[in-house]
């Protein structure tokens, strides 16, 4: 009796489908043809459908808080549950609307890039957010604050400032607040990086009090240890070349890297003993080209190449 | 009567009474991997006889259906003892179901979806959010998410099918888990 688990697949095909944006008059006229074959092609799709039209109540419910649409402005004088209430269906539920909305987090908007992308997002006050390689953040732009969740990875930020509607980015247990300016934050595991290259920020959580950091200034803190270094404007620079796809070294020993580089490439480069880890290398080199970085690093330094599976071994 | 009439009849009075029939199914039906299959048989006679007439009331219709049908496959399947075709006759559309709530309690129905929601994989339930809630385009889920179109659209069709089991089969109030499997493909996708 597998005949309706397949029907039922298929009419889940045929509701997703019918979201794209292509759906044509001819698959219409398909998915018409399919629904007239067997009262059970139809009973199964009714019975999704009405569910699926059911979810999407709640969104009335939630207001529409798509940051792409809505300026920042615009949401500061209507706090979205006020908005929900403003349609006459929910009128009555605003109450228990707004109950239940405060339990759950309001519109949080999810953003991420696979290994070895990069993304660039334009947020609704005029802010730029960059995303780096393997990264995940939210974003949530209500009431009278901005806020970003970066969740993993690296990512820039160009804020549009604002003081009466503080821009924040969460990172693990540290804050970074914009105080009009440019800077990037990286978040792994038990790195945290902030690097600004203008204007100043401050940063909490990663000390003891709250340091203001401005241009030029690297925050670098792994665990509890933190460090804060003054850069020069090129090293600024080198810095943030992800952007521009590039990765940037400047007497930079082997296994550091390398373990940049696999932060960018599903091959992963593997250093098979100490003396290869140390050596000192300088250059630009596309991130997302192992192959090139690898080959240059066999003739101007002599290690051995040798591949295992999807990993690159280098040895001295 | 037009084929949309049908259907809304359909959604509107015979959908509700999901739970309730899986109910009476499983009290009066060994195998539980068949549960799906029957009540998808007993919508297509529904739906087949109303065509010739709505009925004036839509659940003694459905269970007596429902109990018919099961008689059929006891009868056709011939592993039967006299006295299961004669308990099935003699069964009444039991009194003790509850009959469902006409007018939606919104509040209620609110935290259901909500319920229903938590219970979806993570990476097919952002994507459901995402489309369904928060009405961004798939094409535009596909870039925030950094996933290809198709994987969006295999996350909607499967989130589609648990939705449906959960809010109308019941599952939520002490659910029995499906036997016949979701596609296992949109699975590989969840991080």
């Amino acid at each position: 009796m597998n005949a309706n688990a397949h029907i039922e697949a298929r009419a889940a095909e045929w509701l997703a489908r019918k979201d794209r944006p292509d759906w044509s008059p001819v698959q219409e006229r398909e998915f018409k043809d399919w629904l007239a074959e067997s009262t059970a092609h139809r009973v199964a799709y009714l019975r999704l459908d009405s569910t699926w039209e059911r979810a999407g109540r709640l969104a009335v419910l939630r207001g529409s808080t798509n940051e792409n649409d809505e300026p920042a402005a615009h949401l500061i004088n209507w706090p979205f549950w006020a908005k929900a209430a403003a349609s006459l269906a929910v009128l009555a539920l605003a109450g228990s609307a707004y109950v239940y909305l405060q339990t759950k987090s309001p519109a949080e908007h999810r953003y991420a890039t696979e290994i070895g992308a990069r993304k660039t997002l334009a947020l609704s006050d005029g802010s730029k957010v960059e995303l780096n390689t393997d990264t995940a953040i939210r974003v949530a732009m209500t009431g009278n604050r901005r806020t970003v969740w970066l969740d993993r990875g690296e990512a820039y930020f160009q804020v549009v400032h604002d003081p009466a509607h503080p821009f924040v980015v969460h990172a693990g247990g540290r804050t970074v607040t914009d105080l009009g300016t440019k800077f990037s934050v990286r978040h792994d595991s038990d790195r945290f990086e902030v690097v600004v290259e203008d204007g100043s920020v401050r940063v909490a959580g990663a000390t003891t009090r709250p340091l203001t950091e401005t241009r030029g200034d690297v925050l670098m803190a792994r665990g509890k240890s933190v460090l804060v270094k003054h850069e020069t404007d090129d090293q600024l620079a080198n810095d943030l070349s992800w952007r521009l796809g590039v990765l940037v070294f400047d007497q930079t020993a082997l296994s550091d890297a390398a373990e940049e580089f696999n932060r960018y490439n599903q091959q992963k480069l593997v250093l098979a003993d100490a003396a290869a880890a140390k050596i000192r290398i300088g250059g630009s080199f596309e991130a997302g080209n192992v192959e090139a970085f690898v080959r240059l690093l066999e003739t101007g330094f002599g290690v051995r190449v040798t591949r295992k599976g999807a990993d690159i071994i280098i040895s001295s | 009567m037009s084929e949309s009439e049908l259907d809304a009849w359909f959604i509107r009075e015979v959908l509700p009474l999901e739970a309730a029939l899986m109910r009476y199914l499983r009290r009066n039906w060994r195998e539980e991997g068949d549960l799906a299959d029957l009540r998808q048989d007993v919508y297509v006679r529904v739906y087949d006889a109303a065509r010739q007439g709505i009925p004036k009331q839509a659940k003694p219709f459905v269970f007596s259906t429902a109990r018919n049908l099961l008689i059929d496959l006891v009868r056709r399947s011939r592993v039967i003892s006299i006295e299961t075709v004669a308990d099935l006759e003699l069964s009444n559309v039991s009194t003790e179901e509850v009959s469902p709530e006409q007018q939606v309690i919104a509040r209620a129905e609110l935290r259901q979806l909500q319920a229903a929601l938590d219970r979806l994989p993570p990476r097919c339930r952002e994507v459901v959010v995402m489309r369904k809630i928060d009405g961004i385009s798939q094409r535009e889920v596909a870039f925030r998410l950094g996933i290809a179109e198709d994987t969006v659209e295999k996350h909607v069709a499967k989130g589609a099918r648990m939705l449906a089991d959960i809010l109308l089969g019941g599952e939520l109030e002490g659910g029995h888990r499906r036997s016949s499997g979701y596609s296992r493909k949109a699975d590989t996708d969840e991080r």
